[in-house]
């Protein structure tokens, strides 16, 4: 048990570190920390893609963009460890990567997965780069833990074009987006999972229409996609007609979100924050018994994320695969965080109201109030996370499933 | 980075699994519940046979020699097992504090009895209710005899010899550490009955006991809360190997019994309580490992992990235990069902070496002595 690097490790975090050393994005993250003080609302969309996109394209041009795709797909050829050891050598830099962490993180290894090799090789190289920036048209108002479910149709044309009409909704970042992977349904008359199609697609393509959505943190993240009459050639079909769902599978296998990467829990804000706010009393929070214990809990169970990240890093040194124990990060993570910032209000009494901007830790504390309710919903819910735990780690059986055999035009809509 | 155990250390946790497999099931663990002895000694001498009452003793004094994180393997399935034998006194505490403090003499003495399961060390530090202080300890020693009273000893009643703190003096820093020879004359013992009676707890009563100096005069405090912070770690492993069989068990019976014509184990109400443990369960693993690390290398961060791994293993074996006593519903809460072992076990565990707020408290301690470095 040790934590030292492996000598082709410790030569590979080395020029990791040599490249970073000469080419330290610290103008562009001191523009991304001004712009957005942690997540206030005063951050400027376009501000924040221009600066990312100034950094992730010196990476590509150093070779250091999507470490793990193949060279010719704008890749390094990298292995999995060498990227989590680019991760922790990219440090707090690495916030400058958020805008394409679903484009490079889930569209593009499945584009990798079912494109053919002339479009893999157009589309692939300029996502690594961050000149196009790709979103995920999955979720809709009718279905988003249950997303096959959805109901925008892809109809099949006499030219073998499809003809794209329905609506999509909480597509991050779609309004700042070039390219798409947009899951539809082909065929109406087969059981649910059975009659969907995936395509790519271009966001400036005639009949797209992209409506922000003002969220309940006040900022607009997520947006609607309308689809009508959209036009979309076979040839930028993914997978077989049909086999969407499949397809989708690959896609959300790739929420390799956290391996390494640090996850946001509120831990540090509220240390900072307990250890600078005086009580009433005069005495600090963090000397007050009851704080106390709450933070210790936090602070072990945040820990306990970080050494099991450690023990899949472990196993990517070895050339393993990790074990499903890296399923419960966001399980834990993101109720905390709730749990954190509701005890940072509490602490300041009828005072703890008051809205507060800025880079303070009570006012990041506040900002991850709003934060963490998107964190607990988006990428599976708590709930749909413990259901994935249960199954597919406990190996406890799967839901009652009443619509799975039934045409999906058959299945009931209406709750009541 | 290697965050795990080798191979060779994966094979030791294979072998004692299967020797406790064998010799500890659930039914030897009930015959101590019920009384039959105050520990399993045949267990202890097949533990002692096996090499592993001394497996972090230097060959020097008749141990294998081996290191702390063969040790971290061992508590693990011993916590598995719910073993009702007197370990982690004797080898986490007496053996741990006489191999970092013990004059030669002393480690001569009874090191090797250790190995050979021939003596069963104590710590004795608790004066009453409330977690420990330096100034709490009342017992004290002068011109070599102890006098005073030690209210909750861990396998006190079973024990031949005692680490016991206690005052040089009457001033300030005076806490010291004593060995105590528990066969010998000044001592009374009463065994006083527990959460779990699998561990056996006793009252020792010290009249003019005969003591020998452990460490140096006025080092108690700190050779205690070192020694404290040392088995935290090895006592984490224990709870995580009891959470683990807690869950697995609780996972089984939800996959065999049947309710409203299903498997319990398809309603979602049950699948999130075991996601849930399975959570607590690995977040706690996982703090335990970077303990273990620790503790192996003797780091400056040894407390904080050892803190730190004491929380978050107290934390998952309680909610383990109580829950899989939920999802067994009546059964659960029967004589007959070995869901109260584990209960039992995780709520001693939970306060033997200091509870579960002691700890919190000391966590954030650290953390903060961290930060202002
Ligand atoms: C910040 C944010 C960003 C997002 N970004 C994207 C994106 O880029 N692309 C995209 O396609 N989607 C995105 N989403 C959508 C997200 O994936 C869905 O919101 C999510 O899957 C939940 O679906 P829903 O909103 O339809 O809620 P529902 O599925 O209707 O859930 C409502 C409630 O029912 C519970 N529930 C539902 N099904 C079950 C079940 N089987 N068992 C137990 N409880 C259940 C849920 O846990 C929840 O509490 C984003 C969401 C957020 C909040």
């Amino acid at each position: 048990m040790n934590f030292d690097d492996t000598p082709q490790e410790a030569e590979f975090r080395k020029l990791a570190r040599t490249w970073i050393e000469a080419n330290r994005p610290d103008d562009l993250l001191a523009v991304l920390e001004a712009l957005n003080p942690d997540g206030s609302k005063k951050a400027s969309t376009a501000d924040i893609v221009r600066v990312s996109k100034a950094w992730q394209k010196r990476k590509a041009d150093g070779g250091w963009a999507c470490l793990t795709w193949p060279k010719e797909y704008g890749g390094r050829a990298a292995t999995p460890i060498q990227r989590v050891i680019w991760d922790q050598e990219e440090g707090a830099y690495g916030q400058l990567s958020q805008p394409f962490a679903i484009g490079q993180g889930m569209c593009g290894p499945t584009v990798m997965a079912y494109a053919d090799e002339d479009t893999k090789r157009r589309l692939l190289p300029p996502l690594a780069s961050g000149e196009d920036v790709w979103c995920q048209l999955f979720s809709e108002p009718a279905g988003g833990s249950d997303v096959a479910g959805l109901r925008t149709r892809a109809e099949k044309q006499d030219n073998g074009d499809w003809l794209i009409n329905g609506q999509k909704i909480w597509t991050t970042g779609a309004h700042f987006c070039d390219y798409g992977i947009v899951i539809t349904r082909n065929d109406p008359t087969v059981p649910k999972h059975k009659g969907l199609t995936m395509f790519w697609l271009d966001m400036k393509s005639p009949g797209v229409e992209v409506r922000p959505i003002k969220q309940a943190s006040g900022h607009s993240g997520f947006n609607e996609v309308y689809f009508t009459n959209v036009r979309i050639p076979d040839s930028q079909r993914l997978g077989k007609v049909g086999d969407g769902w499949n397809v989708s599978i690959t896609t959300l296998m790739n929420e390799r979100f956290s391996i390494g990467a640090r996850v946001a829990t509120g831990v540090p804000e509220f240390f900072d924050f307990a250890s600078s706010y005086r009580m009433p009393d005069g005495t600090l929070a963090i000397e007050d018994a009851s704080v106390r214990a709450r933070l210790a809990t936090w602070a072990s169970r945040s820990n306990g994320l970080k050494y099991t990240a450690y023990r899949a890093i472990s196993a990517l040194s070895r050339g393993e695969r990790p074990g499903p124990e890296n399923s419960i990060g966001k399980l834990v993570s993101a109720p905390m965080m709730q749990d954190i910032a509701m005890a940072a209000l509490d602490l300041q009494g009828p005072e703890g109201a008051r809205t507060i901007d800025g880079a303070t830790p009570a006012a990041k504390l506040y900002q991850q109030l709003y934060h963490a309710i998107g964190m607990r919903i988006a990428g599976g819910t708590d709930e749909v996370m413990r259901n994935i735990i249960a199954e597919r780690v406990l190996g406890l059986p799967a839901d009652v499933r009443v619509d799975k055999d039934v045409p999906f035009n058959k299945i009931p809509t209406k709750g009541r | 980075m290697n965050f795990d155990f080798s191979d060779e250390q994966k094979q030791l946790r294979d072998e004692a699994r299967r020797f406790l497999d064998e010799n500890c099931t659930t039914k030897e663990v009930r015959a101590i519940l019920e009384g039959k002895d105050v520990y399993d000694r045949k267990l202890w001498k097949g533990l002692a046979d096996l090499g592993l009452l001394g497996i972090a003793i230097p060959e020097e004094f008749g141990g294998a020699g081996a290191g702390r994180l063969e040790l971290c393997i061992v508590a693990e399935e011993i916590g598995r097992a719910l073993a009702p034998v007197p370990y982690s006194s004797t080898v986490y505490l007496a053996s741990e504090i006489l191999l970092r403090a013990g004059t030669d003499a002393q480690k001569k003495e009874w090191l090797p009895k250790i190995a050979k399961g021939e003596a069963i060390g104590a710590l004795a530090f608790v004066e009453g209710p409330g977690n420990p202080t330096p100034g709490g300890m009342k017992a004290s020693v002068s011109g070599g005899k102890l006098s005073g009273r030690k209210t909750l000893v861990a396998d006190g009643g079973v024990a031949d010899f005692a680490i016991v703190a206690a005052r040089a003096g009457s001033g300030e820093n005076t806490l010291s550490l004593y060995l105590v020879d528990l066969k010998g004359a000044g001592v009374t013992r009463a065994n006083v009955e527990t959460v779990d009676p699998t561990r056996n707890h006793a009252e020792i009563t010290f009249a003019n006991a005969p003591a020998a100096l452990v460490g140096n005069e006025g080092e108690g405090w700190t050779l205690l809360t070192q020694a404290l912070d040392r088995a935290a770690v090895l006592v984490a492993f224990e709870q995580i190997g009891g959470a683990d069989r807690a869950l697995y068990m609780a996972r089984d019976y939800a996959l065999d019994r049947m309710a409203f014509g299903r498997q319990i184990g398809s309603f979602q109400a049950i699948k999130h309580i075991l996601a849930d443990m399975y959570v607590s369960a690995t977040l706690a693993r996982s703090n335990a490992y970077y303990g273990a690390w620790a503790l192996s290398t003797d780091a400056g961060e040894l407390a904080e992990a050892a803190a730190n791994a004491r929380v978050s293993a107290t934390q998952a074996f309680q909610l383990c235990a109580k829950q899989n006593n939920q999802v067994h519903g009546g059964m659960g809460f029967t004589w007959e069902a070995d869901c109260h072992l584990f209960y039992r076990r995780s709520n001693l565990l939970a306060l033997t070496l200091g509870s579960l707020s002691w700890w919190e408290d000391a966590l954030i301690e650290r953390m903060r002595k961290r930060n202002a470095a």
